[in-house]
């Protein structure tokens, strides 16, 4: 946990497209930013949703990738020299008393902007939560969708459900620590890596952990302390021991604490003007799929033109009663000279 | 043309005018269908537009796709007549297509 202070003239909440060209238009004005992302990469839904599915509507490129747009992106934002940071949640933003903005995450991180730029998308990925009959009262003692300390799962009987990626790493990671280690997923195939299934199947053949095949159809315990899962398999019903139970079923969009922020929200968005793409608290933008106005259409390309009108007024938040001018890439030395190719 | 029945958890059936050429994903969306959430768009992305095809059409909606049978581990409660609404063209063949819609897409 850090406690230093981050001050920056410009935090950009999301580092989905949106955000990432919003550090390009803000950095053409000498607007200096930082980025925090829940992911633990940039791209936003680009990343998480459809990294590898073609999207065609994007102008000037008749075809792209989620994730070849958002390193085209990256690649035009650099010269801005943006300082990101992932696996972070902006839990909390205030407005201080001399006007500038405290950002905190949920990892301890404390930024100190004169403006702020919501670029959320459809808010905060979080972990899936199965919708099992009276999963709640063991979430945090028994039930986990994330693993923040290993420690806490030493000598445990864990029970692992899926077949992605985070279902196969975290069974390797933790079955050395475990009592008893059973990993449940509904087929034999698994989305996950190849290398990371075949290192199960190892641990499997010599004994180390269990694995079945079957759903989760109920939990049983008492005090929030799990003892038994209740599984449906392929050939009738069986019991799983576990006071572990950890599962793994993808992330899912939550606008998150977001609603927490005291600005007007319309239907979990961002009621926004369409001059200056400002929400209801001056010196706070919202661009990209988080935001409403007449006529909004929930498009990368609306948010691009978004974060170049939220960049003009974001300049006369931090430079006040300086004139702004209006210059193109392709004819001003300046700002050719702020991308570094002139 | 095809009319498309979602039957609800709780047996509430709402019959629809699907389009040939859209997905049942897409008519369930634009008739404002309660429980398919379709986070994603239709990339085949998210499992939250998953339903169940009753029987009688299994055969006419075809199997999983590789790509929607991934997808499906992201998926509650998953069974044999399980799909993902955006893998399924909407066609004359499938006139009367009836399916049901999970208790929650989570």
């Amino acid at each position: 946990m850090s406690e230093e202070v981050i001050s920056t003239d410009a935090v950009i909440v999301g580092a989905g497209p949106c955000g990432l060209f919003a550090i390009f238009e803000l950095g053409l004005l000498d607007i200096k930013c930082h980025v925090v992302d829940i992911l633990d990469r940039p791209g936003g839904q680009c990343a998480e949703l459809y990294p590898e599915k073609p999207i065609y509507d994007i102008p000037a490129l008749p075809i792209v990738t989620g994730s070849e747009l958002t390193h085209r992106l990256l690649d035009q934002a650099k010269p801005f020299k943006p300082e990101y940071h992932f696996n972070q949640m902006v839990t909390e933003l205030t407005k201080r008393e001399d006007g500038r903005f405290e950002l905190k995450t949920d990892g301890g991180l404390v930024f100190n902007a004169k403006v702020v730029v919501i670029a959320a998308g459809g808010g905060s990925f979080q972990p899936k939560k199965p919708p099992i009959p009276g999963i709640e009262a063991y979430e945090a003692k028994s039930v986990f969708y994330s693993v923040k300390k290993m420690e806490t799962l030493r000598g445990r009987d864990i029970l692992i459900v899926g077949g992605g990626d985070s279902a196969l790493d975290w069974t390797l990671n933790l079955q050395p620590l475990a009592r008893s280690l059973t990993l449940l997923h509904r087929r034999d195939d698994f989305r996950a890596a190849p290398d990371s299934v075949k290192k199960m199947r190892e641990l499997v053949a010599a004994g180390k952990m269990q694995f079945k095949l079957g759903q989760v159809t109920g939990l049983t315990g008492e005090g929030g302390v799990l003892a038994s899962v209740q599984v449906k398999g392929n050939e009738g019903p069986f019991d799983i021991t576990a006071n572990a139970m950890l599962p793994f079923f993808g992330l899912t969009m939550k606008l998150g604490p977001v609603a927490e922020w005291g600005l007007n929200l319309h239907e979990n968005l961002i009621p926004v003007d369409t001059a200056k793409f400002e929400t209801s608290t001056p010196g706070i933008f919202a661009i990209g799929d988080i935001n409403t106005y007449p006529g909004k259409l929930k498009l990368i390309l609306s948010g691009f033109h978004e974060a170049a009108l939220m960049a003009q007024e974001a300049f006369h938040h931090i430079h006040p009663g300086e004139r702004l001018l209006f210059q193109y890439t392709t004819s001003s030395s300046s700002l050719q000279k702020k991308l570094g190719v002139a | 043309m095809a009319k498309i029945t979602f039957i609800q958890h709780n047996g509430t059936e709402q019959t629809v005018d699907g389009v040939t050429g859209m997905t049942v994903m897409e008519t369930a969306v634009k008739n404002m269908v309660p429980g398919i959430d379709a986070d994603c768009g239709g990339a085949c992305a998210c499992a939250t537009c998953h339903v169940y095809v009753e029987p009688d059409w299994r055969e006419k909606t075809g199997q999983r796709n590789p790509m929607e049978e991934d997808m499906l581990d992201f998926a509650f409660d998953v069974r044999e007549e399980s799909r993902l609404s955006c893998q399924i063209k909407v066609s004359d063949a499938l006139d009367g297509l009836r399916v049901r819609v999970p208790e929650k897409q989570f």
